[in-house]
């Protein structure tokens, strides 16, 4: 849409607005980076500067118990993440091709609940249906837990691709006598792919971050690395904590550029 | 409308009643065949322990604090009323809708702000800049502030200095903080989608009408972009009530929060069911705040 001259607010509004705008980004951007810069310090204390070093990364490499729950969090993030992402994907196309069929209306409902449900209830959930039903806590119940929250977003991502593709196209494959797989293969798929990738890559990010859930249906020896570090902050704030943070901050960046061009891409 | 309809003029489905409608039931099974995984899963992972969560708040509490499934009883629900569980739901709205509204505030003015810019290419650019602390890990977000606001952080240094403020990690005022740096993107993020789809030769006509740029503001603008008001507003309303890491790093004994105190249930107080009984109030309140939500934007759009 474009501006008219008449419609834009007056030069001191304006002024003020831009002034709100730049400081609501400082205000979003200076904590993050003064994490990142003090991850570089070599004081033992948090807020002092100590001159440049890596020492906190080094030792949070060595750290054991740091790494294997990184490992954990990998491969839970990596298996959550393919799972619902096909789930995710058939019961986007459910909703959106085909229009009448027996717990659609229902389903429909159900899709969107974890999306909207406090981190809290959805764990306290799957807590008590996981002591219920005797499932022993560790890295297999954490991996259930996360593809029961991530299903739903990565349907939602592609079900809004659906919403903007023409079917039209489907229909003339099946015109040229395309059966229904290789319509899918060749033709919905490759159409809607932006959309299953960028569903993919929000699943993986919540997998990654999610501490509320995790902490409660993690299991003995079995924790990811933010539930982790929710844990050692919770103690005492250590230098090696603001290591790992950049390392995390550092692959949701990775993640927003590769979401970002996957959108360019079309 | 199903997917791979035959032409409208094949003679067969004019001819043959019988046939489309089997055809039309091969389609609703196909359908269902597509969502059946997804089904399945959700209603063992999410609907089953809904259920199980409601049916737990009205069971007894055993020694270790974990459910007994007799003795069913209404403690855990008549608890709500206590006057500390009171407080406790009190302060908890209180800090949501506070947050929601100061995220609003902010947030309109800054959505606005970058939706009204007249480059394409600037509005793209700032929105990535939004949506970066948006994707970041939330714990860590949280975690900055608490080494910004303790003793011998910036925000305390600079509070210090001026001799406005002292240290507030551990205090109310700590968490409203975290929880607007947590929250302010949810709310951002509709807002603009809003009000860039905003039409503004309406508003262009309402000057041309001699309506005061506030004027043109309250009865124009507003009104159009109350979808993102309404969808902003949820998406910070319901985290917020049920907020539970930032008021665990950030707050302290006396700023208990909603999701806090049902931590604390299944922990150190050992007391399931009255835990269940306050998860299920949530989930009431979340259900109606969704509820209004579709209702009012059925209305609008």
């Amino acid at each position: 849409m474009t501006l008219h001259e008449g419609a834009r607010a007056g030069r001191r509004v304006d002024r003020l607005l831009s002034f709100n705008g730049w400081l609501v980004f400082a205000f979003l951007y200076l904590p993050i980076l003064i994490v990142i810069v003090f991850s570089f310090s070599g004081a033992a204390n948090v807020g002092i500067w100590g001159g440049f070093s890596l020492r906190w990364y080094e030792r949070m490499f060595g750290n054991e118990q740091l790494m294997k729950s990184l490992q954990n969090t990998l491969w839970i993030a990596l298996f959550s993440t393919i799972i619902s992402t096909v789930l995710g994907t058939a019961a986007a196309l459910a909703l959106d091709r085909y229009r009448r069929w027996v717990g659609r209306g229902a389903f429909d409902a159900i899709l969107y609940m974890p999306v909207i449900i406090p981190d809290v209830t959805m764990a306290v959930m799957l807590l008590l249906w996981f002591t219920q039903i005797g499932l022993p806590l560790g890295r297999g119940s954490i991996l259930l837990a996360h593809i029961a929250f991530n299903i739903s977003f990565v349907a939602i991502v592609v079900r809004a691709r659906l919403a903007n593709m023409d079917p039209v196209v489907e229909e003339a494959a099946a015109d040229l006598y395309a059966t229904r797989w290789l319509t899918f293969r060749r033709v919905t798929l490759p159409l809607i792919m932006p959309g299953v990738l960028g569903g993919g890559l929000l699943a993986l990010t919540l997998s990654l971050d999610d501490v509320v859930i995790t902490s409660f249906v993690q299991g003995p020896g079995a924790t990811t690395l933010p539930v982790h570090v929710f844990g050692l902050i919770r103690k005492t704030v250590t230098p090696e904590i603001n290591a790992v943070s950049t390392l995390m901050v550092t692959a949701s960046m990775i993640l927003v550029f590769a979401s970002l061009a996957i959108q360019r891409r079309e | 409308m199903t997917m791979l309809r035959e032409q409208d003029d094949s003679p067969q489905e004019a001819v043959n009643p019988e046939l489309e409608r089997k055809a039309e039931r091969r389609e609703s099974w196909r359908g269902f065949f597509h969502a059946v995984p997804a089904y399945v899963y959700l209603i063992v992972f999410f609907v089953l322990p809904l259920f199980v969560v409601f049916v737990f708040s009205f069971a007894s509490r055993g020694r270790t604090g974990r459910p007994i499934l007799e003795n069913w009883n209404l403690d855990g629900w008549t608890r709500l009323g206590d006057p500390l569980v009171s407080t406790i739901v009190g302060r908890s709205l209180f800090v949501a809708v506070l947050n929601t509204f100061l995220c609003l505030i902010i947030g309109y003015a800054f959505a606005y702000w970058i939706a009204t810019r007249p480059k394409q290419s600037t509005r793209t650019l700032l929105l990535i800049l939004v949506l970066i602390p948006f994707w970041s890990n939330f714990l860590v977000r949280t975690y900055a502030w608490r080494l910004l606001l303790d003793s011998d952080g910036y925000i305390t240094q600079l509070g210090e200095w001026t001799g406005l403020w002292g240290r507030m990690l551990f205090t109310l005022p700590a968490v409203f903080l975290g929880l607007l740096y947590g929250f302010l993107p949810f709310m951002v993020l509709p807002l603009y989608a809003a009000i860039e789809r905003i039409d503004w030769s309406l508003v262009e006509a309402g000057r041309d009408l001699y309506a005061s740029g506030t004027k043109a503001f309250l009865k124009i603008t507003l009104p159009l972009s109350r979808p993102g008001i309404i969808a902003g507003s949820i998406l910070v309303f319901i985290p917020s009530l049920g907020a539970y890491v930032t008021p665990d790093i950030l707050g302290g004994a006396k700023t208990t929060l909603l999701g806090n105190f049902i931590v604390t249930q299944f922990g150190a107080a050992r007391n399931w069911p009255f835990g269940s009984a306050l998860s299920s109030a949530i989930l009431i309140v979340m259900v109606a705040a969704t509820i209004l939500y579709f209702r009012s934007g059925a209305r609008t759009v």
